[in-house]
């Protein structure tokens, strides 16, 4: 049993993750994602990858609403900036993902920057209007870009699929290979963040949102702290998009519609707002819920004839209802259920 | 200020020099103007709606008067945005507690370092080099001020959970953690019982003695004002009636007035 955790340095007290039950679980999960893609098949190792790049780009929602209150519903927009940025470079310069990804994600950073300066003037609602502008304004540039070299869909040639001279066929089927790419970004991602809210920076964000009052009189610079939020989040909503872009093979604007950026909001408060597990926990839960129904679809058609051509309409209720009995039931998302069910089995047998 | 004034006093920490602020037809100071001088404990007291909170939030720069400036050790700060006048070293503590809710006691007070650290997003988020120095010293530095407010205790707890008293506390210790020169403290003891009013008062001589800070200090307990503080500043409707010490102000007929010629009279003797 684990009471209280004690540390004799400030050293140790502020570092990551300071006591050894946490440290074994890190162990146990890493361990399961290294064995996991070697008896996954295909079906199971696209939803692993799935997850993993809409954790990502869960994850940097999260930084700009769920730590520093910042509402946004234009998320998309910046998937779609990732996707395209290394999409071009890969298409028009021949670039391989290991160019193309940072590129993009910088770059998206940098636009997210830019369509981050209403959050200085407005609040609330009136900024979640103006995210949802600047998504409309992103979509309508790459399907209106013709003179940008910008088509509406493009394919990415399979050269680019390159890590520092490795073509990652190499490595087996796109799936597997994937895995790898998709894993390790999760793993990077997760540490930077996590690092990030327990250092000055993220602890700026967090203050913004609790009081941004009281943040000023600090000594907190609102301007740039608000557009280094909207930044980092972009960014890392850019190498969602890019890895999306490489692993797809092919991208069009219909993946990055208002749709996605309402989908990844469903993420985040699914998953639990201000968290980093949180967000994978909802990315994760949110992937899984519409692949639950469609294998539960194809073992009731035999039973029900028809059920498959309703396929679309249960999944939009499910993913409704999902949101509502959350908002209801833990408005706190599944990494608060987590924590209450972790506080049960550490008080058990004593759990009143 | 008279001649003598400024032979006997050394200059000014900062400078109150005319500061006129009105809310549309609302005029909330009207030419207020008197000195805070380093070192000091100073109050600014009068009757609800007699300006003070007002007065606090023009030298942090939330509000912008219309006329008159600010100086503080000589240079003027209105029209400075509230983060860079912070930076200058003035700290404050809101009346209705404007704390960082749901973060812990420690992560508060080590946004009160945030001036004092230089890490940004990459070396944060690499946790590399600086970022981890940095936060080692400066959570030695708020380890102290822990210390010093009696607070070990509840240092892991967030912030929202705690009790009014406390938080009042937590409130002046992330004020304390930005090693302010000036510190300005919006009814501090407010809505507190005899004892927490008792440790309070307690900090802030302990804090003005230890660290020299310059303390500005709106109270309505008259016992406390005139107990703990060099010099007193009392507004009434937006305009300074009365200045001086403790002695002075108490037995200036003006102040007597606004007082005892109110439904409220000195407010919780
Ligand atoms: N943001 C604002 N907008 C409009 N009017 C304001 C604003 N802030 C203060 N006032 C007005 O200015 C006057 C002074 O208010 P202030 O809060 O400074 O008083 P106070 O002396 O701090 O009172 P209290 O003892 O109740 O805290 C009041 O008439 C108040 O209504
Ligand atoms: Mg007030």
């Amino acid at each position: 049993m684990q009471s209280g955790t004690f540390h004799t340095t400030y050293a140790s007290d502020v570092s990551l993750r300071p006591y050894w039950p946490q440290r074994i679980r890190i162990v146990i999960v890493l361990a399961l994602a290294l064995i996991f893609p070697w008896f996954a098949d295909r079906y199971w190792l696209n939803l692993a990858n799935t997850i993993a790049i809409a954790a990502i780009g869960a994850i940097g929602l999260n930084i700009l609403v769920g730590y520093t209150g910042q509402i946004s519903i234009g998320h998309g927009g910046f998937l779609a900036v990732g996707a395209y940025t290394a999409g071009m470079m890969a298409v028009h310069l021949g670039a391989p993902m290991w160019i193309t990804i940072p590129v993009a994600s910088l770059f998206t950073a940098a636009v997210g920057a830019f369509f981050g300066l209403p959050s200085l003037r407005l609040k609330g609602l009136y900024l979640a209007i103006a995210t949802l502008a600047s998504q409309e304004i992103i979509i309508w540039v790459l399907t209106h870009g013709k003179l940008l070299g910008i088509g509406e869909s493009l394919s990415l040639p399979r050269a680019s699929n390159n890590l520092f001279g490795l073509p990652l066929d190499r490595l087996g089927n796109n799936d597997f290979a994937f895995y790898w790419v998709c894993l390790v970004a999760l793993i990077l991602t997760v540490i930077f963040v996590s690092n990030l809210f327990r250092t000055r920076a993220g602890r700026a964000f967090v203050a913004i949102r609790d009081q941004d009052i009281a943040a000023q009189v600090i000594g907190v610079d609102l301007f740039r702290y608000k557009l280094l939020a909207f930044a980092t989040s972009s960014f890392f909503a850019g190498l969602a998009g890019a890895l999306t872009a490489h692993y797809r093979g092919i991208i069009s604007w219909e993946r990055f519609t208002i749709d996605t950026s309402i989908l990844f909001l469903a993420m985040i408060i699914i998953g639990g707002l201000g968290s980093v597990s949180g967000s994978i926990y909802g990315a994760a839960f949110m992937t899984l819920l519409p692949a639950f129904l469609s294998n539960l679809a194809r073992a009731l058609s035999d039973v029900v004839p028809n059920i498959n051509s309703y396929l679309p309409y249960m999944q939009q209720g499910a993913f409704g209802l999902a949101i509502i009995l959350f908002l209801i039931f833990e408005p706190e998302g599944i990494v608060k259920m987590w924590r209450n069910i972790k506080d049960y089995f550490r008080l058990w047998p004593f759990s009143y | 200020m008279t001649h003598r004034d400024s032979v006997t006093l050394p200059a000014p920490q900062m400078e109150i020099d005319h500061i006129g602020l009105s809310f549309g037809g609302v005029r909330a100071l009207l030419s207020v103007t008197f000195n805070i001088y380093p070192g000091t404990i100073q109050a600014i007291i009068g009757p609800n709606g007699a300006g003070k909170t007002s007065l606090l939030n023009c030298i942090s720069g939330l509000y912008r008067p219309q006329q008159g400036q600010i100086r503080f050790e000589g240079r003027n700060i209105i029209g400075m945005p509230p983060h860079q006048i912070a930076r200058l070293g003035i700290a404050r503590s809101f009346q209705n507690i404007e704390l960082f809710r749901h973060m812990t006691v420690v992560d508060n007070l080590m946004l009160g370092r945030h001036i004092h650290m230089r890490s940004g997003i990459f070396s944060g988020g690499l946790y590399w080099g600086r970022a981890q120095r940095e936060e080692v010293e400066h959570r030695a530095f708020v380890e102290q001020v822990i210390d010093l407010l009696e607070i070990q205790s509840i240092r892991k707890k967030m912030v929202g959970a705690l009790s009014y008293g406390l938080q009042k506390r937590v409130e002046l210790g992330r004020a304390l953690a930005m090693n302010p020169r000036l510190l300005l403290l919006d009814e501090p003891m407010a809505g507190m019982n005899t004892e927490e009013k008792e440790d309070m008062a307690r900090f802030i001589l302990d804090i003005n003695e230890e660290y020299g800070t310059t303390i500005v200090l709106i109270e309505h307990d008259m016992g406390v004002v005139m107990d703990i503080s060099d010099r007193v500043a009392v507004l009434e409707f937006g305009q300074l009636i009365a200045y001086g010490t403790p002695a002075e102000v108490r037995s200036d007929p003006k102040v007597i007035d606004a007082y005892l010629g109110r439904e409220h009279a000195m407010p919780r003797m």
